[in-house]
């Protein structure tokens, strides 16, 4: 947490009077720095730029709001204390009482005539893969009737990457928040490629779908109830010190993962052919512990959720055409913009053009701290996302500007064991204009491509000075 | 047949000094005729306006100008690129080496980069608030530069930084010398005895400046922004200034120097002030009470020190004293030198309209014209929104004494130039050039314009106090330490009271 400068010695306004050439902070006229340097003065300039535009007088009435340092203060502690251990894994229909017809989703509320093409292709899987519907087109068909209900995997504590979409019989990782007495729900990873999350829906994406649901769920579920529970909170933490940043590279965290999961998956009441398949299965997925890794971040932005006050960011989320954010201080009403095209590298012969605007839920691992705000952590993301390593650091180092603080377990070694960024602040975000670096996957425009590169995107500005007005409006 | 050439950038924020230093790079190039890039405030939509250009309607004070007047397409084309180069070399890219740290955006993240003790912020008044507040959440004391702050959030400030225990110095406050760091706009001046509260920032200035003289130095100045004895305010921070100066060592006695503060605040601060066990005295303005320099003498002779002769340069070629026909003109650059000014001729000369007037009748409009004895106080904040304060900027006031030396109403013109820190690294030239200007254009005029001038320097100052006061002095113009003595000497010549 950002804490008051320590009082030099006793003495009124904090013993200023007793110190003898005051060290000065400047923000504004270049010109009052450059005489105090000439009169040997050590001065720290601020690069000062004006806020967003409209937003000084919300910030002056949130700013001066006086529950506001105790309110962030109180969630970035939660935040930060919060544990995440695997305890469970359940079919959806158990673990979130999801009933048969109603399917979640990433990001703020949409409805079909809005959906973007990979969302659509992922509801038209799910209803297949539900039994729903006989093809495609009836799928389609009745999905645009309005035969079925949708709902944000956030509305019910659960998280999706990408589309998100999560029907009843998908077997989900069950996390739980020991200290805050919560649970977290995320679905299983399905590997890379076409894969439903992407969008895709042909028949090796729903075949797919009913082997992780006849054969691995069960299988992992053995594992966790008999081995388990898996402290997923440790796993982030060392795979950062591996090169992992936690949501687009998260090769060490899954090798991690797997050597917990083995013992009680091998052990398990299954053919060996079943727990072969499985098991390499879990092993080829470089990405099988990010399903792990955003529910243990949903976890911890739950726990600073709901605080009278707070300026905190407890949800960025996008459903593939709109960006939605959530602040601790301003309950569950959701503030939206038009979610922006990622920019980055692209697979085989896809472009820019091919690219689906910004989708999924695993930006809640830039609200906790990780993914693109520990991307110093995983230089060797720059290969897969773009940019340099000079770039990865810089992100980093920069996404301290807007949050409140360093996370007291998830370090990045280059940066000397400094704690990730933690906790974003729209009040910082309106004030600097910097906005959260998020790395992500990116998603083919049409319906069923799948997945046509991995990127760099931020949040549209405009969802920040709205939850600033919607702060001030509560003081 | 000039060329001109006016391009509005959306969104493009520059403060405005780096603004003038760019507007006069490019009024210096090749083929250019006139020049100006500055944010669209109305005030310099107004002032580029007057220079000829045409502003596109919708441009507002986050949009930035350039306006370039050539002798041809070719000379635009010089300006609009000299002013382009001067732009990209004020924003240059913070950082981007290997793990480097990038700038800190805010004051709270350079009080904390910085390990600082004090934050300085002269950030656009509208976005002072929450800056300031922000140095006051990470337990800073202020410096509040910045103008066009409400009285509400300079209160709201003031009470969050009595609860934090640290001092929001302003909003609007020029100056401060805190353990010998010369804060905004302020002097070189020995270490010392004497604490000031200052509610004035060249009222402050002009305060050290003759304790200088008399070979006295202070401990600290701290300001508190010019309505801190207003009574909405209520001296807030004046009482947590007299506090902390009392408890300080090195300070033996404490003056208050401000504009004319109210009444009822004022006697609450000097029952407060009766209690701190260290002697407090006032040189706070206002009819009926002694001006700056007659305070200050008080002061002096309280301490038991000797009161000097202040320093004067007199101008031998002036016309005898009351022979001029026509009124004072005091363009001023300091408020409270403005203010002192006008107390002290208002008893000999009656009304003075001013746009800092002394009574609410007195008050000039919006064009500051008037054919009668008037005080302009070019760092009103009327006349900064978007612009750089008169001591750093000085072409509004530099307009107005040619105006004043073509307009036969004008008798005497009364200036001030203060020096120090923060000030114009050479004042002297400029204004001796205009001071020799307008005398020119008087005579020419058939009238002898007498030109005095306050100057409110030290010799430490970069700019150093007899060079400065001899260049003037060289221009034709009669030089003086005290504002008291230079305002004195101007009603000389228009024949005292009548």
């Amino acid at each position: 947490m950002t804490q008051p400068t320590a009082p030099t010695t006793g003495g009124p306004l904090r013993g200023l009077l007793a110190v003898e050439s005051p060290a000065v902070a400047t923000a504004g006229v270049p010109l009052f720095a450059e005489a105090l340097r000439g009169q040997a003065v050590a001065v720290t300039e601020a690069d000062w730029q004006p806020p967003m535009e409209g937003t000084e007088a919300n910030l002056g009435t949130v700013m001066a709001d006086t529950r506001r340092a105790e309110a962030n203060a109180t969630a970035y502690a939660r935040l930060t204390a919060s544990t995440a251990e695997l305890c469970d894994v359940k079919q959806a229909k158990d673990a979130l009482g999801l009933e048969r017809g109603t399917f979640l989703h990433a990001g703020p509320p949409i409805d079909w005539e809005r959906a973007s093409g990979p969302l659509r292709g992922a509801f038209i899987g799910a209803v297949l893969f539900e039994g729903l519907a006989d093809t495609a087109e009836e799928a389609e068909k009745a999905l645009a009737a309005g035969k079925f209900t949708f709902e944000p995997c956030h509305h019910r504590n659960a998280v999706g990457p990408m589309a998100g979409v999560v029907s009843p019989s998908m077997w989900m990782y069950g996390l739980r928040d020991e200290v805050h007495d919560a649970w977290s729900w995320c679905s299983l990873n399905e590997g890379l490629g076409k894969v439903l999350r992407y969008g895709a829906y042909g028949p090796e994406v729903v075949d797919r779908l009913h082997w992780m649901t006849d054969v691995l769920g069960p299988i992992l579920q053995q594992s966790v109830r008999a081995t388990g529970p898996f402290d997923i909170k440790s796993i982030l933490a060392q795979m950062l010190q591996m090169g992992d940043e936690g949501h687009n590279r998260n090769r060490a965290g899954s090798l991690m993962l797997l050597r917990e999961l083995l013992p009680g998956m091998i052990t398990a009441d299954a053919s060996s052919t079943d727990i072969a398949e499985a098991v390499r299965f879990s092993g080829a997925n470089e990405h099988f512990f990010l399903n792990l890794g955003m529910p243990a971040c949903k976890l911890a932005t739950m726990a600073a959720h709901g605080i009278p006050g707070s300026s905190l960011v407890t949800t960025l989320a996008r459903n593939g055409t709109d960006f939605g954010i959530r602040v601790s201080g301003t309950g569950d009403e959701w503030f939206t913009g038009p979610a922006n095209t990622p920019e980055g590298l692209f697979l085989g012969d896809y472009g820019p053009e091919d690219a689906n605007p910004d989708i999924g839920d695993s930006a809640i691992t830039e609200t906790a701290g990780i993914g693109g705000f520990a991307m110093a952590a995983a230089p060797a993301i720059v290969k897969f996302v773009g940019g340099d390593v000079a770039f990865a650091l810089r992100a980093t180092q920069t996404m301290y500007e807007i949050t409140m603080g360093e996370h007291p377990m998830y370090q990045v070694p280059i940066l000397d064991f400094r704690g990730t960024p933690t906790g974003i602040d729209v009040v910082s975000v309106v004030r600097t204009g910097i906005l959260p670096q998020i790395n992500t996957g990116m998603a083919g425009r049409v319906a069923g491509t799948g997945q046509v590169g991995a990127g760099l995107v931020t949040p549209p500005a405009e969802c920040f000075p709205a939850a600033l007005a919607a702060l001030a409006a509560r003081v | 047949m000039s060329i001109t050439h006016v391009d509005v950038r959306r969104g493009a924020y520059h403060d405005s000094v780096t603004l003038l230093q760019v507007s006069r790079t490019v009024a210096d190039a090749e083929g250019v005729e006139a020049a100006q890039v500055a944010m669209a405030t109305e005030l310099n939509v107004e002032v580029l306006t007057g220079m000829g250009f045409d502003i596109p309607d919708g441009a507002g004070p986050n949009d930035l100008v350039l306006a370039v007047r050539g002798a041809d397409d070719a000379g635009v084309a010089a300006g609009m690129a000299v002013a382009e180069a001067a732009l990209a070399a004020k924003s240059v890219p913070s950082s981007g080496g290997f793990g480097d740290p990038p700038t800190p955006r805010t004051v709270g993240g350079a009080l904390r980069a910085g390990g600082a003790d004090l934050a300085l912020i002269s950030v656009p008044g509208r976005f002072a608030t929450a800056e300031a507040l922000d140095a006051i959440a990470a337990g800073a004391s202020v410096m509040l530069f910045s103008d066009n702050v409400s009285v509400e959030d300079e209160i709201l400030l003031k009470d969050a930084a009595a609860d934090a225990d640290v001092l929001v110095m302003g909003p609007d406050c020029g100056t401060a010398v805190i353990g010998g760091v010369a804060l905004g706009f302020a002097n070189v001046v020995e270490a010392g005895p004497i604490g000031m509260v200052a509610a004035s920032g060249t009222g402050a200035q002009q305060l050290m400046c003759l304790l200088d003289a008399a070979g006295v130095g202070i401990s600290h100045c701290l300001g508190v922004g010019g309505r801190d004895l207003k009574t909405a305010v209520g001296g807030r921070s004046t009482r947590q200034a007299l506090a902390a100066l009392a408890a300080d060592p090195a300070t033996t006695s404490i003056v208050v120097v401000s504009k004319p503060p109210d009444e009822a605040v004022l006697a609450d601060l000097e029952e407060y002030a009766g209690g701190l066990g260290v002697p407090v005295r006032w040189a706070t303005l206002g009819a009926g009470r002694p001006d700056l320099t007659s305070a200050l003498e008080a002061v002096l002779r309280a301490e038991g020190r000797d009161v000097p002769q202040w320093p004067a340069w007199v101008a031998s070629e002036d016309p005898e004293p009351g022979s001029v026909a026509g009124a004072l003109r005091g363009l001023f650059c300091g408020g409270t030198l403005a203010d002192d000014a006008m107390l002290i001729a208002a008893e000999s000369l009656g009304d003075i309209r001013s746009n800092i007037p002394l009574r609410d009748d007195l008050a000039l409009g919006s064009d500051l014209r008037d054919d009668g004895h008037l005080v302009i106080d070019f760092g009103d904040d009327g006349l900064t929104q978007g612009r750089a304060h008169p001591m750093i900027d000085p072409s509004l006031r530099m307009e107005r004494i040619a105006a004043e030396a073509a307009d036969p109403t004008c008798g005497v013109l009364l200036l001030d130039l203060v020096l120090g820190y923060g000030a114009h690294a050479d004042p002297a030239g400029e204004l001796a050039d205009a001071i020799t200007a307008a005398r020119t254009a008087a005579r020419d005029g058939g009238r002898v314009l007498p030109v005095v001038v306050s100057v409110t320097g030290t010799e430490g100052d970069p700019q150093g106090l007899t060079a400065t006061c001899e260049a003037l002095a060289a221009a034709g113009a009669s030089v003086f330490l005290s504002n008291r003595d230079a305002t004195r000497h101007a009603l000389t010549f228009l024949g005292g009271t009548r």
